[in-house]
């Protein structure tokens, strides 16, 4: 994403600083305006926003307060021409709003609506004189696109680092593989698998094997709602490369509806040693490991 | 450089120390015949542990090797695969089907001596 938008906010500064080139005094001369108009065209713009229905999240009064930060960082934009400290404004703003559940399409409506807010006070002063309106909107049309640009950038960024650093965590937490009985490790899988998590998954087990000298494993899919042949395949890669390091793999808890996709599938479970449910697993590694479970007492006399 | 081979009782010991050439290969596959031969083992370990890649030529061989050896009436069991290994392994679809493996040289030989009897 940063990459792709690098080019397009750099053409964009291109444009902005040959027009201005021309007209070195109309940018200065633009800002000025907008600083005088600054409580109207605030107004104005927090009013659209409003009628729009955009940033039903937030409340009216936070809604101006943003509106305020933005239109100085805005106007500050078109005065220095540096995006920088509206991307690091744009960056904390879209921290704080993303958990409110504002949308993408809200963000960048709001931008938009306050590029036309100010283009049309920009007619409105400049009506009079039609070639210099045009100037003024050659210098303000490409600082304008990009400062939208970089606002919605950021804003997509910022919610994708969410959105990756979430997958992180989930997968960080749902793939634990534990020793129950010397040489005997289960991994329990909560959750829908992809092919990138049946991957990471395997990669641990196996490590996992190696470092708590396990026999045997038993993999328990009680938790997951649904597999897709691509994952199949890789539980049955899993089975096939645990035993190459000496270690026999039970599946527990294939549900009907599992059980079913994998005959539909036609993926070759021959080799897959599956049982039941996760007790009926243990106790069958249990039974490969030689060991047994006994009870000291009848449960009923103590 | 050619693959030691030590006798243990009834059993040889092949540790691969590097990747093995094609001519390795078939070196280790001939040396071990020889000595089961000559020995009469009953059981053959290929050390694997320090081997970080596998090419198909060398599974392929390991599975020879575990053929014949079976032919001449004694196990082969391959131990110490690396994790790395054997996911790239069945990656590539090479699952030895047919070859005991085990964790490591102790648990190799624990294998043997079930399978063997004692």
């Amino acid at each position: 994403m940063g990459t792709s938008s690098e080019p397009a906010a750099r053409a964009g500064a291109d444009v902005a600083s040959t027009t201005s080139g021309g007209d070195s005094t109309l940018l200065p001369e633009l800002v000025a305006h907008l600083r005088e108009r600054r409580t109207q065209l605030r107004e104005e713009w927090a009013r659209r926003i409003t009628e729009a229905g955009l940033l039903t999240a937030m409340t009216s009064d936070e809604v101006f307060n943003e509106a305020t930060s933005v239109y100085d960082n805005y106007v500050e934009a078109l005065e220095t021409g540096s995006v920088e400290a509206l991307e690091e404004y744009a960056r904390s703003l879209s921290e704080r709003i993303i958990p409110r559940g504002v949308e993408t399409y809200e963000v960048l409506g709001i931008v938009l609506l306050l590029r036309d807010v100010l283009a049309r006070s920009l007619f409105e002063k400049y009506q009079h004189d039609f070639e210099l309106l045009l100037r003024v909107l050659d210098a303000y049309e490409p600082a304008a696109n990009r400062i939208a640009l970089t606002v919605a950038v950021g804003f997509v960024e910022e919610r994708e680092r969410v959105i990756r650093q979430q997958q992180e965590a989930i997968r960080d937490l749902s793939t634990p593989v534990l020793q129950v009985r010397e040489r005997l490790v289960i991994l329990p899988i909560i959750g829908a698998l992809d092919s990138q998590r049946a991957r990471q998954l395997t990669e641990q087990l196996l490590r996992s094997i190696r470092t708590n000298r396990a026999k045997v494993v038993v993999i328990d899919i009680t938790g997951v709602p649904e597999i897709d042949s691509t994952v199949a395949n890789h539980l049955v890669q899993t089975v096939d490369a645990s035993r190459l390091m000496g270690a026999n793999v039970i599946i527990t808890g294939l549900s009907a509806e599992i059980a079913l996709t994998l005959v539909t599938l036609g993926v070759d479970l021959s080799k897959v040693n599956a049982v039941g449910d996760l007790q009926g697993g243990i106790e069958e590694a249990e039974r490969l490991l030689g060991y047994e479970v006994i009870r000291s007492q009848p449960a009923d006399q103590r | 450089m050619a693959v030691p081979i030590l006798k243990q009782g009834d059993y040889l010991i092949a540790t691969i120390q590097s990747a093995m050439t094609d001519s390795e290969a078939e070196q280790l596959r001939d040396d071990l015949m020889e000595r089961i031969g000559r020995y009469r083992s009953r059981g053959i370990i290929v050390d694997i542990t320090a081997l970080d890649v596998m090419d198909s030529f060398a599974a392929r061989s390991l599975r020879n090797i575990a053929h014949m050896t079976l032919l001449r009436g004694a196990d082969t069991v391959v131990v110490g695969m690396q994790p790395e290994v054997a996911f790239a392994m069945v990656q590539l679809g090479l699952t030895f089907e047919d070859v005991h493996t085990a964790l490591d040289l102790e648990e190799g030989l624990a294998f043997l001596d079930a399978r063997t009897g004692r």
